[in-house]
């Protein structure tokens, strides 16, 4: 021991004590994944935009829901509990999340424990000192920014709020400016129809956008089925599949290759089973703004929900969620149709959306079907007039079309 | 080049969060300048776990040493070779800082 040198002078070496790899790469991941790996926490429902599209959102002062919202020692447990089960990010969703009081005490809540965070906003409440609390500890996953119109007259449109456009610019500026790495998302509705080009010419600009920016348009119902009014002016502003087809096929080739490998994977009859989709395993599940938690986001019966106020993540996670997954349909549409439709997957019929339209869980949402059909047809999979669940070699078709991609 | 003071203590940086998962060490930045970690781990070996968990800041890494020396029954230049070897990479990353002398 003595012979040891009193100092070390270190080169970087090799291998690595300290490895940095690609979360899909790891161990983790590939062989053994902890219970929870990435928990939705909707911290309010309450938004300071009045979306006309919006499926969730409450105003900003509704005193009620503000009132059954969780604590922030209660939000603070959840996370704790979701640390210790492994989980190694969270979505700070809602609602718009900034609207918490306590958001940037979360924040650094979660990132202290050691989670990532993968922010939903609009913006607006990007103050600097918000901005500045970014650039300091970042949130480790890129912030998602929602974009609903490139001018005040468009964007103001569809938020219904003065004034909101040029907060959500003067909030993307701060992040801009402190290098607080975001994308952003469009929604294509009415007002902002004719400024795409421009929406994607000034997200090409945004050092983190490594692909063009998403867009929604197939627009959901409320999950609260808390306004038939609400819903009424929803599915008109929803494009049609047709209109929907084009803009999802304006880059061909792009579009082919996301679905030809997405179809591979994840296409395939479901059967009886309701949860087929990965709803109610530890990536999807989500918490909402009152403790409520749900297979997934999109899935809002109160039934199916767990109260965390009354038990525990882990508890949900290895007893309620895997009854869940032996729930059956039984409605003979459903079974007759979607239960035996090869299009499910590329479809995006499921129990969370067939909630929002029906108030049941297996109910055939014809607007999907249609979108699901159109596109279909597009990629080669269906001929004119056929429906896809009498088709009998559905999956020979997908290994085709693939096969046929591959030569 | 990164010194390492095997008569120095040190510590986990408090510029980190350390997070253990289904047995695997894992570090993940708190604050900007460590590294991005998009869809990114930074993860620690077994030996290198073992010489973590005793860089608690209060024995010096020459104390390190002689324990895993002992503990594995190791030679103690081979294990010193290891300690320096991963505490100057970490200190390269800014996941441990120096604590004696504070």
């Amino acid at each position: 021991m003595n012979q040891e040198p009193t100092t070390m002078n270190q080169e970087p070496r090799t291998p690595n004590y300290a490895v940095k790899r690609k979360l899909g790469e790891h161990v983790l991941w590939r062989e053994r994944g902890p219970l929870l790996s990435r928990l939705d926490m909707e911290l309010t429902e309450r938004c300071n935009n009045n979306c006309i599209h919006c499926c969730i959102n409450l105003p900003t002062n509704d005193a009620r829901a503000k009132a059954r919202e969780l604590s922030t020692a209660q939000w603070q447990d959840i996370l704790r509990q979701a640390a210790a089960l492994g989980a190694l990010s969270v979505r700070f969703t809602g609602g718009e999340p900034l609207l918490r009081e306590d958001f940037a005490d979360l924040y650094l809540y979660a990132r202290r424990l050691g989670l990532k965070v993968l922010l939903f906003t609009n913006a607006r409440l990007i103050t600097p000192e918000m901005a500045d609390l970014l650039a300091r500890v970042p949130p480790l996953e890129r912030i998602e920014v929602s974009v609903y119109g490139m001018r005040r007259e468009s964007y103001e449109a569809v938020t219904r709020v003065p004034g909101s456009y040029a907060e959500f610019r003067r909030g993307i500026e701060r992040l801009w400016e402190r290098k607080v790495p975001f994308i952003v998302k469009g929604a294509l509705l009415p007002p902002n129809k004719g400024e795409m080009e421009e929406f994607e010419a000034w997200a090409a600009t945004i050092p983190w956008m490594e692909v063009p920016p998403p867009y929604a348009m197939f627009y959901e119902l409320r999950g609260r089925r808390d306004s038939a009014a609400k819903n009424r002016l929803i599915a008109s502003l929803r494009l049609s599949p047709e209109e929907g087809l084009a803009v999802l096929t304006r880059r061909p080739e792009a579009y082919l290759k996301s679905k030809y490998e997405f179809c591979t994977k994840f296409m395939r009859a479901p059967g009886e089973l309701l949860l087929s989709c990965g709803a109610g395993y530890g990536g999807s599940s989500c918490v909402d703004a009152y403790g409520l938690l749900q297979p997934c986001m999109a899935l809002r019966d109160p039934r199916l929900a767990y109260d965390l106020k009354k038990g525990s993540l882990r508890e949900a996670l290895q007893e309620h969620f895997p009854r869940l997954r032996e729930l059956r349909a039984s409605n003979p549409d459903y079974l007759n149709r979607c239960a035996r439709c090869f299009l499910h997957g590329l479809c995006e019929q499921c129990p969370g959306k067939s909630w929002s339209e029906h108030g049941t869980l297996d109910t055939p949402v014809e607007y999907l079907c249609q979108i699901a059909h159109a596109q279909a047809r597009y990629l080669g999979l269906l001929a004119e007039g056929e429906r896809a669940w009498e088709v009998e070699d559905g999956r020979e078709r997908v290994n085709k079309m693939v096969k046929g991609v591959e030569v | 080049m990164t010194e390492v003071n095997l008569d120095a203590i040190y510590r986990p940086s408090e510029d980190i969060v350390a997070r253990e998962i289904e047995g695997e060490l894992i570090i993940v930045p708190l604050v900007s300048g460590i590294g991005d970690l998009e869809d990114e781990l930074y993860t620690l070996n077994e030996t290198a776990k073992a010489i973590w968990d005793r860089l608690d800041g209060a024995t010096s890494l020459r104390a390190v040493v002689a324990a895993l020396a002992e503990e594995y029954d190791a030679p103690p230049e081979e294990i010193a070779r290891d300690v320096c070897g991963l505490v100057g990479e970490l200190l390269r990353r800014r996941m441990v800082v120096e604590a004696s002398g504070i």
